[in-house]
């Protein structure tokens, strides 16, 4: 048995069934981040103000502070041009498999890979300097939203590594036999990628800058 | 499958090996049939379960303090037999959630749209059959996170299925937790099931199936799969973030200078237990469409079937089931009038509660004009449909006080609005499901189940099924609160409904009692029912004309159906049968042959769905 339109595109809606269904998983991506976003607006539109020049509002764990004040920007500024990059290298990856350039998309892909994984690191640098500060999810409703939000994005970046990780690995084969079917499964772990990547821009001034 | 269908193939290894081991084809099944059925039995024994729960907490609340029967003893022997409070409270959290959650749920989608779908559209499979099965793991361990949470410390979850907090978060019990670990379960099979509905019914259509040949049903799982797929996320959200309360004592959902038992719980604060009832209603609102838009597709089958009539207005119902989903996500915070959370924010929630009974009210006049001229046959599931329609009207109706605020300020959280919404799903979706189970039976089986117990299964169920609803309705206008252990004996103003209890309990007792008609019916039909043949219903659609009864192995067809027509021409004028299967090409005037990949431009659908809706005027 075979499940049509799993490869070729079905001609009436333009589509193959795998990009339809990372289409629908995204969409529903959408929503769980978006529902993340109205909490960390609701959160913070609810939270007493920061007042400049109060030494105790600084203490005060209910009031939203200062987010650039508490958070290291240029580590996100460096992180966001790593995952800036890695989009362009994953496109690049696609690129040079459609034009049968084995070798160079392993290249590719490869980078894609080591600037997720950087971006891993620096995110774990991060992590670590606020926990030897004592700044725990619990401290303060901004440090939970901000570890809840981060630390989705970087579930997702893990799984995103794994899936690339499992084609930079064991693609070979497939493209072997089924190049075709191989495009397909890089060009929608592509869309995932640049969705992640996505949500990192909306993170990084949502978290970091405003 | 014709290899020229899909173009050229890639060759999909993972569908040949040669034998399929016994796990393969009962336990990790990637077959949707078998996958429905998987989900279908795993429902029930849930839905059965849910049901127990309830009986025990019945009796509760007709005899508090008395021993309960038969399992008391050796459920809580300290207390004489007797339900106490805090095993009611469990009990009450954890049958809200399985029956929505792991029964009703699951059977509609998970077995209904798993079994029928890809057939009525004609598709060997779903579009994935590997997520499909890795949809129905993920909802058994969810599942069984669920039940065994009442084995742990501090018992199951206490929180109401809506899980509110900050009850929710300080309360001990190590089940509050289990319920948020296995509602992420739940989410994830739900996700993987909408992709793979969506995609099916998108991608898998036959060729010659156009948007308007779909049957009705088929619109009602893919509206189905949108809310779904949409709505869950937030939950998702929201049950992490309570997670994470409860884990690493963030404070989300709770204020500052929350006081517990009389003391400041001298927590962090600024949370907010308001947005945790926004992120759970976006989501079970939407809920409660997901729960009933299947019911109504069934429904639409078998009444279409047993009137042997088009169904009337096929083109409304669908519009107003699309415009009921899409409603659906702007209603949420009419579960929310009582918060304070302000009054334009209310007045914009009320009018948009409005506007959402237009379609629900239009989809059941369709349903109920689909019965006039007919000539009705009233067989078993025929009468489970009819018998749907009043009673989801009844459980629509009584919800327009509940969204107006002035009348909600009232009956908010009375029994009024557990009789409302039971209307709704139990009388109402559930009876439709077992109307489905009668019809696809022998779909599944090759065999018919007993019209004798059938009937008596579903007359006692219909009589007792309103003997425990409509009484709520009176205790909720004199005020008895829900979730009372001793269903309301501590207050005065309950004192003179105090006797419904009674009536109600032994209608749940008896309602039990007729559900064994149906587990007998069931089991002894899959084995000594009337055999019966491919289409016993005479029925038009792909599932019984063009397939065996069961259809044969994986791929369901031996070649791929196509569709020349609408998909209720019953009595079409002039034709030798009083029905036209959807498959079948009109004999006179030969029809041009229609391409084999029809073309999907708006101005094309239509053009197909006016063609068949003008035949059948
Ligand atoms: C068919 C037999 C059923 C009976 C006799 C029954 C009875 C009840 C009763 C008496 C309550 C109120 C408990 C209380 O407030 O203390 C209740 C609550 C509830 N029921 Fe049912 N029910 C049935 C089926 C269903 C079904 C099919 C569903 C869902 C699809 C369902 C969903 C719920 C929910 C969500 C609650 C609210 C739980 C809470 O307070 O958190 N029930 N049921
Ligand atoms: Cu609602």
């Amino acid at each position: 048995m075979q499940i049509p339109y799993a490869v070729t595109e079905r001609p009436d809606t333009g589509l193959n069934n795998a990009k339809l269904g990372i289409w629908l998983f995204l969409a529903s991506e959408v929503m769980l981040f978006g529902a993340l976003f109205s909490s960390y607006i609701f959160l913070r539109v609810s939270a007493p103000e920061w007042e400049m020049g109060v030494p105790e509002a600084a203490q005060n764990p209910a009031v939203w502070p200062l987010q650039f004040q508490k958070l290291k920007v240029a580590l996100a500024c460096l992180n966001t041009v790593f995952l800036i990059f890695s989009s362009v290298t994953m496109v690049m990856a696609w690129a040079e498999l459609k034009r049968n350039n084995w070798a160079k998309h392993k290249l590719y892909l490869g980078l894609t890979i080591g600037l997720a994984l950087a971006f891993m690191v620096i995110k774990a640098i991060e992590y670590g300097g606020k926990f030897s500060h004592g700044d725990f999810p619990s401290t303060s409703n901004f440090y939970a939203i901000y570890y809840t939000m981060t630390g989705l994005h970087g579930l997702h970046i893990v799984g995103g590594v794994a899936v690339l990780a499992y084609l930079f690995f064991f693609g070979k084969k497939m493209w072997n036999t089924e190049p075709e079917r191989f495009a397909g499964r890089i060009e929608i772990t592509g869309l995932y990628w640049h969705f992640v990547d996505l949500v990192w821009i909306f993170l990084f001034p949502v978290l970091y800058l405003l | 499958m014709s290899s020229t269908e899909g173009g050229a193939h890639a060759h999909h290894d993972d569908h040949h090996h040669p034998v399929d081991g016994f796990m393969r084809k009962y336990v990790f099944s990637v077959d949707h049939k078998w996958i429905g059925i998987q989900y279908g039995m795993t429902a029930l024994i849930f839905l059965l379960f849910g049901f127990g729960l309830m009986m025990i907490m019945r009796w509760s609340m007709a005899y508090p303090g008395v021993e309960v029967p038969w399992v008391g003893q050796w459920l809580w022997p300290d207390t004489g037999g007797a339900m106490p409070s805090e095993a009611y409270n469990q009990f009450g959290a954890m049958h809200g959630t399985i029956m929505v959650f792991l029964g009703v749920v699951p059977l509609a989608v998970g077995a209904f749209g798993n079994y029928v779908v890809p057939l009525q559209v004609g598709a060997p499979d779903m579009a994935f059959p590997k997520l499909n099965m890795a949809s129905f793991w993920c909802y058994l361990p969810g599942g069984v996170i669920m039940l065994a949470s009442f084995f742990l410390p501090g018992g199951a979850a206490q929180s109401g299925w809506t899980s509110y907090p900050p009850l929710s978060v300080t309360i001990e019990a190590t089940g509050q937790t289990f319920w948020l670990i296995g509602m992420v379960f739940l989410i994830t099979s739900s996700l993987l099931g909408s992709v793979n509905t969506i995609v099916t019914i998108v991608q898998l259509r036959a060729p010659g199936l156009t948007w308007f040949r779909l049957p009705f049903f088929v619109w009602t799982q893919l509206v189905t799969a949108f809310l779904l797929l949409l709505a869950f996320p937030p939950l998702e959200a929201a049950g992490l973030m309570q997670l994470s309360d409860r884990v690493f004592d963030t404070n989300f959902f709770l204020p500052q200078g929350l006081m517990l038992n009389g003391d400041p719980l001298n927590n962090v604060g600024g949370g907010s237990a308001l947005l945790y009832q926004h992120l759970f209603w976006f989501l079970a609102h939407p809920e409660v469409y997901v729960l009933i838009l299947p019911a109504i597709g069934i429904v639409g089958e078998i009444i279409a079937n047993n009137t042997r009539k088009p169904l009337y207005g096929y083109k409304t119902l669908i519009y107003a089931s699309i415009f009921l989903g899409f409603m659906s996500f702007i209603v949420w915070a009419h579960h929310m009038f009582m918060t304070g959370m302000g009054t334009s924010i209310s007045a914009f929630f009320q009018t948009t509660t409005m506007i959402i009974s237009i379609p629900s009210v239009i989809i059941l006049t369709a349903l109920l004009l689909s019965l006039w001229g007919g000539s009705i046959r009233l067989t078993t599931p025929m009468l489970f449909a009819l018998s749907f329609l009043p009673m989801f009207a009844i459980g629509g109706l009584t919800g327009l006080p509940l969204g107006l605020i002035s009348s909600d300020i009232h009956l908010h959280d009375t029994y009024y609005v557990i009789g409302h919404f039971h209307y709704v799903v139990a009388p109402g979706t559930l009876m439709a499901l077992f109307g489905g189970i009668y019809y696809w039976f022998p779909k599944m089986t090759g065999r018919k189940m007993s019209d004798v117990l059938g009937k008596l299964h579903f007359w006692g169920s219909f009589v007792t099924l309103n003997g425990v609803f409509m009484p709520m309705f009176i205790q909720g206008l004199g005020g008895v609160s829900r979730r009372l252990f001793d269903g309301g004996e501590a207050y005065a103003h309950a004192e003179p409904y105090l006797w419904l209890n009674k009536v109600m309990t032994h209608s749940a007792f008896l309602l039990g009692a007729f559900q064994v008609f149906f587990i007998i019916n069931f089991f002894m039909s899959i084995f000594i029912g009337r055999k019966v043949d491919a289409n016993p219903w005479k029925a038009t659609t792909l599932e019984w004309t063009d397939a065996p009864s069961p259809p044969v192995g994986h791929g369901n067809f031996e070649h791929t159906p196509v569709v020349y027509r609408g998909p209720t021409e019953y009595s079409v004028p002039g034709h030798d049968k009083d029905f036209t299967p959807q498959s079948e090409p009109d004999p006179a005037p030969p029809e041009p042959e229609p391409e084999p990949e029809p073309a999907e431009e708006p101005a094309e659908a239509p053009a197909g769905a006016e063609a068949s809706a003008g035949e059948e005027k």
